[in-house]
C-alpha cells in the first residue's frame, strides 16, 4: 500500500471564484479516499457553497461519485473503504467516527441514476422516510406527502393515484418520486448522482426545473456526465480526473474560459 | 492542447469555417483592390464587375451562418470551439460590410461618369487602400494561425489610415473651397476616403475578434482613434 509520505499533492486551479456573499455549507479538505489500497480520492479541497448548486464533471472513474458517496457516508456501509481527511458540514465533521450516519442521511439528502422506487405506494414511498424520524398524525403526514410531491412538481400527476405502486410510474415521474421522498425528511444538501441519465429529454427538463427551485432552499450537487446539463444547471463546476479535483470555478467561467488545460481538453471533448 | 476532437467530423466542422472565412477575406481583398483600382484608372465596366462580385461574399456569409448554427445545434461546443464558432460569425459579418463598402466605392465611380477628379487627388485614397489590404491581409493571416501578437498588431496599425483620412478630409475641403465646381467628384471621393477608413476599423474588429477567439477576453487596452475629423478645434482650425 502507498505511505501516505509519498502522496504527491495536486495542483488545482480555483478559477476566480469571488467568495463575498457566499457561506460554506459543505467543506471539503485534503481528502482521500480509498477502495482497499486503490487511492480513488487525491487531497481534494473544496467548498460547496450554501444554497447553490455545484456540478462534478469528468471521465467516468474520476472520483466524482465516490466523491458524493463520502458526503453522506455511503461509503460506511462496504468494508474496505475509508476516507481521510476532513468534511465538515456546517463546521461539523462528518468524518467523524461518532458521527451518527442516520442523521447525516437525513440531512445528506441523495438520488441516484436510476429511480429507486420503494416496492409500495406512492404516499408510502414518501411516508416511510418520513416516519423514521418523525411521529406525525396522519393529517399531517398528508400534508407533509403533498408538500414533498408538490415540491418535486409531480403532485399533479400522482394526486388522483396515491395508493398507486411507485413503481407503476413513468422512469421520469419515478425520478421525481424520488426526489419527492428526499425532500420529504428536510434534509439540507441534496446529492444527485447522475439523475437524468436515464430519463427523456422533457424529463430531464423538468428535473432540471426542479433543481433551479430547490437551489432556494436546500444546497445540492450534481454529478453528470452531460456537459451541458452542467453548464445549464449549476453555479459552480468542479472538474476532476483520476481521483484529482483538477479545476474549480464558477460555471460560466469553467465552460467559456477554463484555466487548466485538462478542463479545456475535456468539455470540448479533445479527451483521449 | 489536444489538436483533435474525438469526434473527428467535429473537426471539420471548425475547419470548414475556417476555410469559408478565408475565402471570403480573399475575396473582400479582391473588391477592395478593384474598386479603388476602377476609381483610379477611370474603369466604370470594373467598377460594374465589382457591383455584382458583391453578391458572392454575401452567399459566404450566409453560408458561414448557416455552417455556424448548424455546428452548435449539432455539436454544442464549448470554450475555445464556441468562440472559434462565434468568431467566424463575427468576421463573416465584418468581411460582408467591406464588401458593401467597395461595392459603395465602385458604384460612386460609375456615378462620376467620366468626371473624375485629378489624380493627384486620389493619390491619398489609394495610399490608404494600401494600408488598408495590408491591415486586411495582416489580420486575416493572424485568423489562420490563430496569432494574437500579428492581431494585435494590426488592431494598433489603425491609427496611421485614420490620419490619413483626417488629411485627405482636409485637402479636399481646400479644393472645394478653390471652386464650387470641384464639390461634387470631392464629395465623392470623400465618400470613398470615409469607406476605406471603415473597412479599416473592420479590419480592426476582426483583430479583437480573433483576440477574443484565443484569449477568451476583450482587448483591455483603450483603442487608438487617429481620425480627427469630427472634432471641433479641427473645425476651427479650417475655418
Amino acid at each position: 500500500m502507498n505511505s501516505v509520505a509519498s502522496f504527491t499533492v495536486p495542483t488545482v486551479t480555483h478559477t476566480g471564484v469571488n467568495t463575498v456573499n457566499l457561506t460554506d455549507k459543505v467543506t471539503i479538505r485534503n481528502l482521500d479516499f480509498f477502495y482497499g489500497d486503490n487511492r480513488a480520492l487525491k487531497n481534494i479541497d473544496v467548498s460547496l457553497y450554501d444554497g447553490k448548486v455545484t456540478a462534478f464533471i469528468g471521465p467516468s472513474g474520476c472520483g466524482k461519485s465516490t466523491l458524493l458517496r463520502v458526503l453522506n457516508r455511503m461509503y460506511d456501509l462496504y468494508p474496505n473503504q475509508r476516507a481521510t481527511g476532513e468534511v465538515t458540514l456546517d463546521n461539523e465533521n462528518i468524518l467523524d467516527p461518532a458521527q451518527d450516519v442516520n442523521l447525516l442521511r437525513a440531512k445528506v439528502g441523495m438520488v441516484f441514476q436510476k429511480p429507486t422506487p420503494f416496492p409500495m405506494t406512492i404516499y408510502e414511498n414518501i411516508a416511510f422516510g418520513i416516519r423514521l424520524y418523525e411521529k406525525l398524525p396522519k393529517s399531517e403526514m398528508d400534508d407533509r406527502v403533498q408538500r414533498a410531491l408538490e415540491r418535486a412538481a409531480i403532485w399533479n400527476e400522482v394526486k388522483d393515484k396515491l395508493g398507486a405502486n411507485g413503481q407503476s410510474l413513468s422512469g421520469g415521474q419515478q425520478q421525481r418520486l424520488c426526489i419527492a421522498r428526499t425532500v420529504a425528511v428536510r434534509p439540507e444538501v441534496i446529492l444527485l448522482d447522475e439523475p437524468c441519465s436515464a430519463l427523456d429529454p422533457i424529463s430531464t427538463a423538468k428535473i432540471e426545473e426542479l433543481i433551479d427551485e430547490l437551489k432556494e432552499d436546500y444546497t445540492l450537487v450534481i454529478v453528470t456526465h452531460n456537459m451541458q446539463q452542467a453548464a445549464r444547471v449549476s453555479d459552480f463546476t468542479a472538474f476532476m480526473y483520476l481521483g484529482e479535483l483538477v479545476e474549480f470555478g464558477e460555471t460560466s467561467k469553467i465552460f467559456t474560459q477554463p484555466n487548466d488545460r485538462r478542463t479545456q481538453d475535456y468539455i470540448t471533448g479533445r479527451f483521449g | 492542447m489536444n489538436d483533435h476532437h474525438t469526434a473527428k467530423a467535429f473537426d471539420s466542422d471548425l475547419q470548414d469555417l475556417s476555410r469559408m472565412v478565408a475565402e471570403m477575406g480573399g475575396l473582400a481583398e479582391k473588391l477592395i483592390a478593384d474598386s479603388v483600382g476602377a476609381l483610379a484608372k477611370r474603369d466604370t465596366a470594373l467598377a460594374q464587375r465589382v457591383t455584382v462580385a458583391d453578391a458572392s461574399i454575401d452567399e459566404l456569409q450566409q453560408e458561414i451562418e448557416a455552417k455556424s448554427v448548424l455546428t452548435i445545434a449539432r455539436r454544442q461546443p464549448m470554450a475555445v470551439d464556441l468562440r472559434d464558432i462565434v468568431g467566424a460569425l463575427r468576421l463573416a459579418n465584418d468581411l460582408e460590410r467591406i464588401g458593401d463598402l467597395a461595392k459603395n466605392i465602385a458604384k460612386r465611380v460609375i456615378a462620376l461618369n467620366a468626371e473624375f477628379p485629378p489624380p493627384k487627388l486620389i493619390r491619398g485614397v489609394e495610399h490608404m487602400t494600401d494600408l488598408v489590404l495590408e491591415q486586411l491581409k495582416t489580420v486575416l493571416d493572424a485568423y489562420a494561425r490563430r496569432d494574437v501578437k500579428k492581431a494585435l498588431e494590426v488592431w494598433r496599425g489603425d491609427e496611421e489610415i485614420d490620419s490619413m483620412c483626417t488629411s485627405v478630409f482636409r485637402e479636399l475641403l481646400t479644393y472645394m473651397m478653390e471652386d464650387p465646381r470641384n464639390i461634387t467628384f470631392c464629395i465623392h471621393l470623400m465618400f470613398c476616403a470615409k469607406n476605406i477608413e471603415r473597412m479599416g476599423d473592420h479590419a480592426t474588429n476582426i483583430a479583437e475578434t480573433v483576440h477574443y477567439i484565443i484569449e477568451g477576453r476583450p482587448i483591455a487596452d483603450p483603442r487608438p482613434k487617429g481620425d480627427t475629423t469630427t472634432i471641433p478645434s479641427l473645425r476651427a482650425e479650417l475655418s
